[in-house]
């Protein structure tokens, strides 16, 4: 009754392809957008910031990235982690060798950086798809990981091979509250999601999709595989690139090599898996999900073991966290296969029907 | 509805009378790990702490002030640690002091607590350069860093070929998991082989190092004198597998303290036989300490290791080093600024910049011989720089050496550039210590 388009007519081709054309849609982002930047840095702890939302909103642009490149122009990689390793340790050579430069200048720098370095490890996709690219992926999050640790250069020649980010400071302001780093890191995010989706919807997204469906058949009707191919790889490797160096600058401070893991690459595969592949929102529902609900398990956990006096001995808490965090993984799986932004559309098209489903 | 009101109701009851009962404790978050490939670490280690605490409070506290921990389990992932340390800081009037057990989690807690003015510890990990407390006055690495513990390994190998003058011509070799944690001691190390004269061989692990056929094969090869393995995890069975392999003799294989728990060496089983490691700790049940744990917490039940047959093990005494040092800054803390009373964070911080174990002290403590004796200040955050020698004789861990230190003056003196250069990077003004009390 509520969400439901009839009677909002399309008087030109623009309006026909605005990226929200239902005004439900555009009310919806609107208040999300008014909560995000006004009520939650309101309201909002600074543990919450600190430990939930900061971490939440950077892997989400981690997971975009990859989203672009594996949901997008189904390119399967495993290094997603590795390119933000090099955004995060390229942003803070810019920062610490060109003088005077501004600090989201150096950001742009690494996630070019990163760029760069995802061409070069997207040449196989020239050649081999599915498993095996994810495993030619694979090798750039083994060597990425080792050049950075073997090479002093990127560390500053620092003896423990790790960085410490500089203080981030725009236009002479310093971000060092949780809330400012908080709304520094949301404009960002913000920003590049509006990027993502609106290249989804273009020329470059439907290419991607293109390639995605059958490569054989895109070929044909004259898209170039390898300047589009290429394309995702770089612009992928972009955002993660982005993704690492704000999680190096606004979230952890000093990071090691060993902080972009394998294991983190593939927690943003799942966070896209779970979220929804091919979609901007499920890199957001994704990252939530993965990020928030083991935190919450073992809040919920430890609420109950306290008000009800269980006594519950803390390695038994820690399994049981890790043992219902997998069977909900495999609940969603099951029950929604293509992920949370999935059953946010089911449910959009339920409401639109609601109360009269016939 | 009524049922479900008077279950809330005793809830928010429970939930007030558990925070009631947290007036007048000391409150210390423990930073956890009890599931994941480092789950066997993380539990001797908190465990250990836990049992000392127990112990501490089943005497009557500290001075009458009761320990107050809370876990959270953090899986040895950096992301998870920062949350569980912002989650718990505030909790019980704001936490005392923090010690994440891992170097990625102690990392991203750098700054934060450097902010939030809590003393953080990184007891046998971390950064080295933090033991100049000048450049970090909220990180203390208590006892020995890894720098501290390559010059000691360094003196070790010396006597053992009688005298470290002797060492000029051997040949040493390096077998690091490559990584920043590998990576750490190597400028202390080519300081050393410069100075020493002997040749230092440099072996890349890739971590996890599950395979090392080529590393061991190399060391066969070049036929060093000794190896020292810089391992952690699965690296270090494996190591000492491949090494029996290849006939490279266990006794001269010597492994940095992180490959130096049963949790190691079991795995190698027979092979494992004759292996020597370094130790920031002893291990066993002989110490008095260790008894009283075993009859008046294990007896009453309250232990903290499910296993009873982990007390005294590595980590466990480990733990329990960790829990006595703290206690003891806790203590020094109170003699200063009020017996009996709560402590803040700033008062542990200076409580941690004047512990002093010494043989006597750790003697009354139940604990001589447990740890080597503990003298911090405001420029030294370390305090001791010993390391023990032990080796498995398959079954148990046997003392080859008491607590010995490597040259400290040459590793002090590297100490203090590593920090200026850090203080300079992050344009911070170091403290003046004469000026501290």
């Amino acid at each position: 009754m509520l969400y439901r388009e009839a009677g909002q007519f399309k008087e030109s081709y623009a309006a026909d392809s605005a990226i929200f054309p239902i005004l439900q849609d555009r009310i919806g982002v609107a208040l999300i957008v008014l909560v995000a930047f006004v009520v939650i840095p309101l309201v909002a702890t600074p543990y919450l910031f600190s430990a939930i939302l900061i971490p939440c909103l950077i892997l989400a642009l981690a997971a975009l990235g990859l989203n672009l490149l594996t949901g997008y122009a189904g390119q399967l990689s495993l290094g997603a982690a590795a390119f933000m390793a090099v955004g995060a340790f390229m942003s803070y050579n810019f920062a610490l060798r060109v003088p005077h430069i501004p600090l989201l200048l150096a950001f742009v720098g690494g996630g070019l950086s990163a760029a760069a370095v995802g061409i070069v490890f997207g040449l196989p996709s020239l050649r081999i798809r599915g498993f095996y690219l994810a495993v030619a992926t694979l090798a750039a999050q083994f060597f990425i990981i080792w050049c950075l640790t073997k090479v002093g250069w990127f560390t500053d020649n620092n003896p423990s091979g790790v960085i410490t980010a500089q203080a981030i400071v725009i236009a002479g302001h310093r971000f060092e509250s949780p809330q400012e780093k908080y709304l520094l890191v949301l404009s960002i995010v913000a920003v590049m999601a509006l990027a993502a989706k609106n290249l989804v919807r273009g020329n470059v997204g439907r290419q991607w999709m293109a390639i995605r469906d059958m490569d054989v058949a895109a070929e044909v009707i004259g898209i170039r595989p390898m300047r589009t191919k290429l394309l995702a790889f770089a612009i992928s490797s972009f955002y993660c690139g982005v993704a690492g160096a704000l999680f190096a600058y606004a979230y952890l401070g000093t990071v090691e090599p060993e902080a972009y893991s394998l294991d983190l690459s593939f927690r943003i595969l799942f966070m896209i898996i779970i979220g929804g592949t091919g979609t901007v929102m499920g890199a957001f529902l994704g990252s939530a999900f993965i990020v928030v609900l083991p935190i919450a398990l073992s809040t919920f956990v430890e609420f109950l073991d306290d008000t009800l006096h269980l006594g519950v001995p803390s390695s038994v808490s820690s399994n049981l966290e890790l043992m219902v965090f997998g069977a909900l993984i495999i609940f969603f799986l099951i029950v929604e296969p293509h992920g949370l932004a999935r059953i946010w559309q089911i449910t959009k098209e339920k409401l639109r029907l609601w109360p009269f489903p016939h | 509805m009524k049922w479900f009101m008077r279950a809330l109701v005793g809830i928010v009851l429970a939930a007030a009378a558990s925070v009631a009962t947290a007036q007048g404790e000391q409150y210390i978050p423990l930073l956890s790990y009890r599931v994941g490939p480092y789950a066997a670490g993380g539990s001797g280690y908190f465990g250990g702490a836990i049992d000392y605490f127990t112990l501490v409070n089943m005497n009557g506290g500290i001075n009458g002030v009761k320990i107050l921990w809370e876990e959270c389990e953090t899986e040895y992932n950096a992301a998870r640690g920062v949350e569980c340390y912002e989650r718990l800081k505030t909790r019980h009037g704001g936490a005392s002091t923090v010690e994440p057990l891992s170097t990625g989690i102690a990392y991203g807690l750098f700054e934060r607590v450097a902010k939030d003015k809590i003393p953080m510890t990184t007891n046998g990990y971390g950064l080295a350069i933090a033991a100049d407390g000048r450049v970090f006055p909220w990180v203390f690495p208590l006892g020995t860093t890894y720098w501290d513990q390559a010059a000691a390994m360094v003196a070790y190998l010396g006597q053992k070929a009688g005298g470290e003058a002797k060492l000029k011509g051997k040949k040493i070799a390096y077998l690091y998991h490559d990584s920043a944690y590998g990576k750490e001691p190597i400028p202390v190390l080519d300081a050393l082989a410069a100075r020493d004269g002997f040749t230092l061989i440099k072996i890349p692990i890739t971590p996890p190092g599950n395979t090392q056929e080529s590393q061991w094969l190399q060391v066969r090869q070049q036929n060093p004198d000794y190896a020292i393995l810089w391992g952690f995890g699965v690296m270090n069975p494996v190591a000492i597998k491949t090494a029996a392999k290849l006939g490279y003799p266990r006794d001269r294989i010597l492994g940095v303290w992180w490959a130096g728990s049963e949790e190691d060496v079991i795995p190698a089983g027979a092979a494992a036989k004759g292996y020597v490691t370094a130790a920031f700790s002893a291990a066993g049940t002989n110490f008095p300490v260790m008894q009283e744990i075993q009859k008046k917490v294990y007896g009453a039940g309250k232990g903290n290791l499910e296993d009873k047959s982990r007390v005294g093990s590595i980590y466990h005494t480990r733990g329990v080093t960790y829990g006595i040092m703290i206690v003891e800054a806790i203590r020094q803390a109170q003699a200063h600024f009020g017996k009996g009373k709560v402590m803040t964070p700033e008062q542990v911080r200076w409580g941690l910049e004047h512990i002093d174990l010494s043989e006597a002290r750790l003697k009354a403590l139940g604990a001589a011989g447990l740890f080597p004796p503990v003298k911090t200040s405001c420029a030294d955050h370390e305090g001791s720089g010993m390391v023990k020698f032990q080796q498995w004789d398959g079954k148990e861990f046997k003392s080859l050496t008491p607590f010995i230190s490597g040259d400290r003056a040459f590793v002090h003196q590297m100490v203090v550039q590593g920090a200026d250069k850090y203080a300079a990077e992050k344009k911070i003004t170091p403290r003046d210590c004469s000026k501290e009390m």
